[in-house]
């Protein structure tokens, strides 16, 4: 479980590295939201892994926390997740302008010369 | 529930959040009344926080410190969310307010017609700025940095353009990485400590067990990465210049305080974390500091020298500034006395306002044809860049007369706060810093004479750099001086009216400086307040 977790964020993080150093816009954002991803499976792998646990836990009385997932993480994840979509959703916008200003999708705004 | 004065602590936040949302309801057309909004909302915040300050100071019982908290939604502290306000937040939400106000009026001159939704979006950042001064939880302050940084890419492309889209892309692409970066570090520090709240971390890291100690320091450093790239770090500040020149004026002039946002956050956490009691990790990346800190100001010093346009000039003199600030804090946190942090809290301050002012003059300084407009469309030519699109709408409102001698003047006055030449604020600053760098010499000697070099040169750069500019504006131009309007030109006075104040009250504001300068050395304070702090509900039954 951890490796393939560990694998899947590692994976994620290297394919968004690399995308997000392409020169066109189009890679770049790709490159973010791969990358983003990674940052999310990481935040929650950070709660420790924990499986068929629930992150509540009942009310009154001695209670055993091993038996229970942190719940923070997963707070901390979605809140992340919606602010890292609207962020990114605003680049979208930035982008199409670029674009449409330049006519060329390369980060510079213009092409390098050859 | 009471609106006590314990409920002024979140007013900076509520009122520009609420001015913000209520502009929006309002039509495009209707200016003058988001205009009124926006103003007193402003001066409501600038209020509020002079309040928060005079109330921060404190007695002698409680050490000339006494810390303000605010517990949202009465969690206690290290389970909720908690809003603290000490010296150091409160000084910095006062420069927020003091910076926000020339801004708004210079931008009533005619820039918030530019673009749409201007006060909104200038709310808002107001919004972050304010909270991300004021939260004692980590997680919090990505909240809020990311507050101001959706409303600072709204400000940035506000007036539109080929060049602000171009400046705009990298600064998103730069900062979203950075935010990345923060989550990666604040989970980091969460899976290392298992808190994300500021004061609990401060107890938790002296006796942090020694296995957890680096990935504790991983997690410190890639979250004081992202705080690096917003204060502009060099080698990380190479979208700085761009960003901040493609701004409009009045959008500049208050993105320096952006800077600072980042320059605060590491010198709150780092004392706060790393400070002297903090037994392993003590003085954990003062090396690093330091050493980004004097390339900065190195990077900035050069690049003032080398750029044709005052805007350029004057985003690479946010860099100098930044960088002394950054380096400065290094010093201190490696073991240097409180008299270096104290100056360079006042350098802060002083550098700010006179940045702000600089960026108020530009766009008046190279309106005509003539002057740094041809320098400046030189420079567009040479570099590929296009001129600036907007067609102005014909001004409505009184024009000064004398207009280059008023200019002149302002200028003169940003030159010598900036270059730290006497009378003004920049050299009380500097001077500050010298001196506690020869005499508490905290680094070996070789540092620390560098870092004195370093200062002087970078003094001596900008003065270069600034007289050439000035002497090519006001006393080899021909023709018609440039109409200006009074609503333009009174902001830049104000700032530089706060400038002289600064200079003659400098040992009222240096004394503030030096308590705060102790206070933050002593985290046990900061600490213990925000653990103890009694929520409202204390006396009721719990279930």
């Amino acid at each position: 479980m951890e490796m393939v977790l560990s694998a899947a964020i590692g994976v994620l993080a290297a394919s968004g590295i690399w995308l997000l150093l392409r020169p066109r816009t189009f890679q770049v954002i790709v490159g973010l939201c791969l990358l983003s991803y990674a940052v999310n499976l990481f935040i929650f792998a950070m709660g420790r892994i924990t499986l068929g646990a629930p992150p509540i836990m009942p009310r009154g009385g001695f209670i055993d926390p091993t038996a229970y997932a942190d719940p923070l993480p997963q707070a901390l994840v979605l809140t992340a997740i919606v602010i890292s979509f609207a962020t990114t959703a605003l680049f979208l916008v930035v982008m199409i302008a670029s674009r449409g200003l330049t006519g060329t999708d390369h980060v510079d705004g213009q092409e390098r010369e050859p | 529930m009471s609106l006590g004065p314990e409920h002024l602590i979140i007013a900076p936040i509520l009122i520009p959040f609420f001015a913000g949302a209520l502009m929006l309801v309002y039509d495009e057309r209707q200016r003058r009344a988001k205009l009124t909004i926006s103003l007193v909302a402003v001066v409501a915040s600038l209020l509020t926080a002079v309040e928060l300050l005079i109330r921060s100071k404190g007695s002698e019982l409680t050490g000339n410190n006494d810390i303000g908290f605010y517990l949202l939604g009465d969690w206690a502290a290290p389970y909720g969310i908690v809003l603290v306000v000490d010296r150091l937040s409160a000084m910095m939400l006062v420069l927020t307010g003091l910076l926000a106000l020339p801004a708004l009026l210079y931008a009533a001159a005619g820039w918030h017609r530019q673009g749409q939704h201007f006060h909104s979006l200038f709310q808002f950042l107001l919004m972050g700025v304010n909270g991300a001064f004021l939260t004692g939880d980590l997680f919090n302050l990505f909240v809020f940095f990311e507050v101001l940084l959706a409303a600072s890419y709204g400000l940035l492309l506000h007036g539109g353009g080929q060049l602000r889209v171009r400046g705009g892309l990298h600064y998103i692409a730069i900062n979203l990485t950075g935010s990345l970066l923060f989550l990666i570090g604040v989970s980091l520090v969460y899976g290392a400590t298992g808190t994300l709240n500021m004061a609990q971390l401060s107890m938790i890291v002296p006796v942090l067990p020694e296995a957890r100690l680096p990935m504790f320091h991983a997690g410190a450093a890639i979250m004081g990465l992202a705080f690096l790239i917003k204060a502009g770090i060099w080698p990380m500040s190479f979208w700085l210049p761009t960003a901040y020149m493609a701004g409009a004026a009045p959008v500049a002039a208050m993105f320096a305080i952006m800077t600072k946002v980042g320059v605060y956050v590491i010198l709150r956490l780092s004392f706060l974390v790393f400070g002297a009691g903090a037994g392993a990790s003590a003085g954990f990346g003062a090396e690093v500091l330091i050493a980004g800190g004097m390339a900065t100001v190195a990077f900035g010093f050069l690049g003032v020298l080398a750029s044709q346009g005052l805007g350029r000039m004057a985003a690479h003199l946010v860099l100098v500034s930044s960088g002394t600030v950054l380096a400065a804090g290094g010093f201190v946190l490696a073991g240097g006395g409180a008299q270096i942090f104290a100056a360079a809290l006042f350098y802060l301050l002083s550098s700010t306002l006179a940045i702000s002012a600089l960026f108020l003059l530009i766009e008046p300084m190279s309106r005509e044809d003539g002057g740094i407009a041809a320098l400046l469309a030189l420079t567009a030519d040479a570099y590929g860049l296009d001129e600036r699109e907007e067609d102005r709408q014909p001004e409505v409102g009184l024009a000064i007369p004398g207009t280059l001698t008023v200019l002149g003047l302002s200028f003169g006055a940003c030159v010598i706060a900036l270059a730290g030449l006497p009378p003004l604020s920049g050299f009380i600053g500097k001077i500050g810093i010298l001196q506690g760098l020869l005499t508490e010499g905290a680094a070996t000697p070789a540092l620390s004479w560098a870092f004195v070099a370093l200062l002087i040169l970078s003094g001596f750069a900008t003065l270069v750099g600034l007289v050439r500019v000035g002497i090519q504006t006001f006393w080899a131009t021909e023709g018609e001086p440039p109409r200006v309007l009074a609503l333009e030109i009174a902001p830049v006075v104000a700032l530089i009216a706060l400038l002289i104040v600064l200079t003659i009250k400098a040992d009222v504001t240096l004394g503030y400086m030096r308590d705060t300068a102790e206070a933050v050395s002593q985290p046990s304070i900061y600490a213990e307040g925000v653990l103890g702090a009694p929520r409202a509900a204390e006396g009721e039954a719990s279930e």
